[in-house]
């Protein structure tokens, strides 16, 4: 194990932290140590789940793959941030309300995924909404109700906006 | 004011979120894989490398020096604490750390202790283990009659009495034969107008819960007790068994679960949690035992099958006689595979009425990782073989395949294999649903060209695992609110919302402001396991129960205070004149077990093998290359019998949730074995679960109108039942399609193009 302890200092979930870290950890394993954040969780250990999934700089990463020392500077933001003003995001709710989820292992890098999505694209189609959740798995096969539920929040997002 | 009573009428039958549904969608929620201890230590595994050796030496001199480490222990220091380390639900086989021998790839043989779990694993690399190597044996159908041995000798764990005949045996890998003998099979054939003979096989998969496998052992503040924090389907029976291995009483071992993420029979009896008492009691330090996704493909894995069923046929295509064999690869150590074997096995002949039945089923050690439940505990095996064989059935006496069924399904009324009488079992219901859901009897639309479309039915039945236990406590405060206690494990499947649902039925109390205890050995009560869809049925009748307890309680109280009884909501006022002010409680306790007849040991017959029939039917539409063989699944109908839906938006998912995981089985999911018995795809890498691309766009989902006359509140499980038809339906599709059968899971592509080359008599190489 290295002895070269790395300084870190980033903004997570709107507040400014410092941590001291061993190089080759990841920032899942420092959110997790460090922050007492275990939202993004690691599960398959190769970026291929999406369980672990946190936006660092307005990117989407795989947590389990992405060095925490790389995150020096960065903004970081995981999914207990969604709800910081005291009220779920309406991605959250919608996921709720169309039941898109069973064990909820996976659950918060869906919601990272998916909230990301409608940042971009306020109004996917049933296939942009498949090919941009792609990346994510679900064991107990939500999948249905997942899609169901990015289109109801991107529904109400626009009515949002409009009104 | 906090509202109590029901807003609502009727609570069974409303479609509820989840209660936990706010701590899922903020990262919040619990699980055990969330759980850090103060002085906690992290242990990693050495593994086996030879399928089959005995084991020479095990130098751990350097991992010991290696920076970080705690301490490295084998099988010789866990018997410091566990004199007989060897545990299982079925058979006393499987060791916490291999003793003497290796039995599979990937077997714990050491593990080494860090505070840092990166110092844990790389030090896992410093451990040198030389075996001597004997051959292994690896194909079930081998091993059933192989000289080499797993096992010197049987060794039955005494749970089961219907296991015990077992103990002892030597020079087998057979841990399990079970059979059933009704009618006179070979008259049946002998008279047969047809007779069909086929062998159908299933691969080894995973379950993959995304939440791996955890535990973490704590020792407890008193000398001589100890906390198991684990994600466990099954805290009554970790309890049980790690006291049992200590030598301890069980209220020694406290065993708290939270939430899983995700279950499917991945995490049940015993699993990590021996390895971590032995550790955390070594230690004297919490210790967490975690695996990786990696690890869990070496833990416990789905039986691959081999199954041959042969059929007698009346000239009007009745089936008059049937034979099964089925081999079940239980791997290195029993698991539950043996119940698996039996409780499956005695319903391989599958949903049909027939005279003439003869099963025999082989749990049979082999030199891979342990078989044990995975969801639908081996009915997915059989009946991929018997309604495949149906389906050829069908087809070579040109009979449409929904009317074949129909003409040979059991009607509710009449006897199944065993001699027990059907009852409350939807098959035709459930049939006649698929098919016109599937609009059956229109005429389809086969495509042109290279693109050509089929489609195809299953349907299966599975009977409740029986007999076990299940006990409750409702427990009422002096405001009126209600707490439920209860071992059950919400895995995902919204069990604790189906518990407040049935209590809050009973109490009249809407179920969102009930509050339902995560298993704690410490306080909530017995509970056998969450497995084989058991829990509703079960936990149902006993969580109704203790609130009907609750109720009488109530009762009684108000009549010595010469108050109106009414209703349990307003139990606080009661509570507040009985003691003079807010304080008190009312607790209703309840406990259920189902009557059962064991099946008699020559001929598997019992007037009362289960107390109930779970049904699931599938259709779907396939659309096959001609060319490439590449296919795509565009209508998927799926049709239970679940009785009463106590949570109609659950079952609903439950229904897709179960189809989906069946269709990654059916179609891409496979452990691939090389010829020495190492596992060469465990990984997400190379292991493929089905992900968003690969569902049908069309998904239907379906309970028919039925009630289960002995279940609570007309209900039964449902977490299974959409699996069953889903394998054969696709085989059949295909067939219909191209007019190639395949008769081995997964239906890849590849094997579908290679029964396209195979019929135009152009066989393409192994290679």
């Amino acid at each position: 194990m290295s002895e070269n302890l790395v300084n870190l200092e980033f903004t997570l979930n709107g507040e400014r932290v410092r941590a001291t870290v061993q190089p080759h950890l990841t920032i899942l394993e420092v959110l997790r140590n460090e922050f007492g954040l275990y939202g993004a969780r690691e599960s398959c250990g190769q970026g291929l789940c999406g369980c672990c999934t946190v936006v660092v700089n307005g990117e989407t990463v795989s947590g389990c793959l992405y060095l925490a020392a790389m995150a020096n500077g960065a903004e970081v933001t995981t999914v207990e941030h969604l709800d910081a003003d005291g009220k779920l995001d309406p991605i959250q709710q919608a996921f709720i309300e169309c039941g898109a989820f069973q064990c909820g292992f996976c659950t918060s890098g869906f919601l990272m995924m998916s909230r990301q999505l409608l940042e971009q694209n306020p109004d996917p189609t049933e296939p942009e909404i498949r090919n941009y959740l792609s990346g994510n798995l679900c064991r107990c096969a939500a999948y249905p109700e997942i899609v169901e539920a990015v289109k109801l929040a991107a529904q109400r997002k626009r009515e949002a906006t409009a009104a | 004011m906090n509202r109590i009573e029901a807003g609502h009428e009727h609570q069974v039958g409303r479609s509820i979120n989840r209660l936990e549904a706010s701590a899922k969608v903020t990262g919040r929620a619990g699980y055990t894989h969330n759980l850090t201890l103060p002085r906690m230590l992290h242990a990693k595994i050495f593994r086996s490398t030879v399928a089959h050796g005995r084991i020479l030496s095990i130098d751990t001199s350097a991992a010991r020096e290696a920076p970080g480490v705690f301490a490295v222990y084998t099988s010789e220091d866990i018997r410091r604490v566990m004199p007989e380390p060897f545990f299982g639900p079925a058979f006393h086989d499987q060791p916490i750390l291999a003793v003497d021998k290796v039995r599979y790839i990937g077997e714990p043989v050491a593990v080494v202790l860090a505070s840092d779990p990166h110092a844990a694993e790389e030090a896992t690399h410093l451990i040198y283990a030389e075996y001597e190597e004997l051959p292994a044996v690896f194909n079930e159908v081998d091993a059933a009659t192989s000289g080499v041995h797993v096992h010197e000798e049987l060794k039955p764990a005494g749970t089961f009495p219907d296991l015990k005949h077992l103990a002892g045996r030597k020079a087998t890998n057979v841990a399990l034969d079970f059979r059933v003998r009704r009618g006179d099979v070979d008259a049946a054939f002998a008279q047969a107008a047809h007779v069909f003979d086929d062998t159908f096989t299933t691969q080894r998969v995973m379950h993959t819960p995304l939440e791996p496998m955890v535990t973490v052992a704590e020792p407890g503040e008193n000398a001589g007790t100890l906390t198991l924090h684990t994600a466990s389907q099954s805290p009554s029976f970790v309890r049980i068994e790690i006291a049992r291995l200590l030598g301890w009483a069980e209220n020694r071992v406290r065993v708290r679960v939270g939430l899983l993420g995700g279950g499917f029979g991945a995490k049940l009896y015993i699993k990590l949690e021996a390895l971590a008492a032995a550790l955390a009691l070594l230690t004297r330090r919490p210790v967490r035992v975690a695996l990786s996704m990696e690890e869990q493909f070496f833990t416990i894995t789905k039986h691959a099958t081999t199954f041959r069923i042969q059929t007698a046929v009346s000239a009007d295509g009745l089936i008059t006689g049937r034979r099964c064999e089925v081999w079940w690869n239980g791997g290195a150590y029993a698991d539950i595979g043996p119940r698996v074997t039996q409780k499956s096995g005695f319903t391989a002949s599958g949903p049909y009425d027939i005279e003439n039945v003869s099963i025999d089923s082989y749990q049979v050690y082999t030199n891979l990782p342990p078989s044990g439940a995975f969801r639908g505990f081996g009915i997915p095996q059989v009946v991929w073989g018997y309604e495949s064989h149906a389906d050829m059935i069908a087809r070579k006496l040109n009979i449409d395949p929904v009317e074949f069924r129909h003409r040979n399904l059991l009607k509710d009324g009449r006897p199944h294999a065993t001699g027990t009488v059907m009852k409350d079992a939807a098959l035709h219901l459930v049939l006649e649903r698929v098919a016109e859901r599937m609009n059956w009897s229109a005429p389809f639309e086969r495509g042109t060209g290279v693109m050509r479309r089929g489609r195809g039915v299953g349907i299966g039945f599975k009977a409740l695992v029986a007999p076990t236990t299940s006990m409750a406590m409702v427990s009422l405060a002096a405001d009126g609110s209600c707490t439920v206690y209860s071992s059950t494990v919400d895995m995902g499947q919204a069990s604790d919302t189906a518990i407040a649902l049935m209590a809050g039925e009973v109490l009249g109390i809407d179920a969102e402001t009930i509050k339902v205890i995560h298993p704690d050995t410490d306080s909530t009560p017995y509970d056998m396991a969450t497995l084989g869809s058991r829990s509703t049925f079960h936990m149902g009748h006993a969580v109704r129960l203790a609130a009907e307890d609750a109720r009488t309680k109530l009762r009684q109280l108000a009549d010595e205070l010469g108050m109106p009884a009414d209703q349990p909501a307003r139990a606080g006022e009661l509570l507040k004149r009985k003691y003079g002010m807010q304080a008190g409680n009312i607790v209703g306790v309840g406990s259920f077990i189902p009557p059962y007849t064991k099946p008699d040991h020559e001929t598997g017959q019992s007037d009362n093998i289960t107390p109930n029939w779970m049904v699931g039917g599938t259709g779907v539409e396939v659309e096959v290359d001609t060319e490439t063989g590449q296919f795509k699944v565009l209508r998927f109908e799926n049709v239970v019998d679940c009785g009463t839906p106590i949570n109609p938006k659950v079952v609903d998912s439950q229904i897709s949730g179960a189809a989906i995981m069946q269709l990654g089985t059916a179609l891409f999911e496979e452990m691939e074995f090389d010829d020495v018995g190492q596992l060469r795809n465990a990984s997400f890498a190379e292991y493929k679960i089905p992900g968003i691309h690969d569902i049908p766009h069309r998904i239907g989902r379906e309970t028919v109108d039925s009630i289960q006359s002995n279940g609570p509140f007309g209900a039964k499980g449902v977490g299974e039942s959409a699996t069953f038809g889903v394998a054969s339906a696709i085989a059949e599709a295909i067939e219909d399609a191209i007019g190639v059968r395949i008769k081995s899971l997964p239906i890849t592509p590849e094997a579908v193009y290679r029964a396209i080359c195979a019929a135009r008599n152009e066989p393409l190489s192994e290679e």
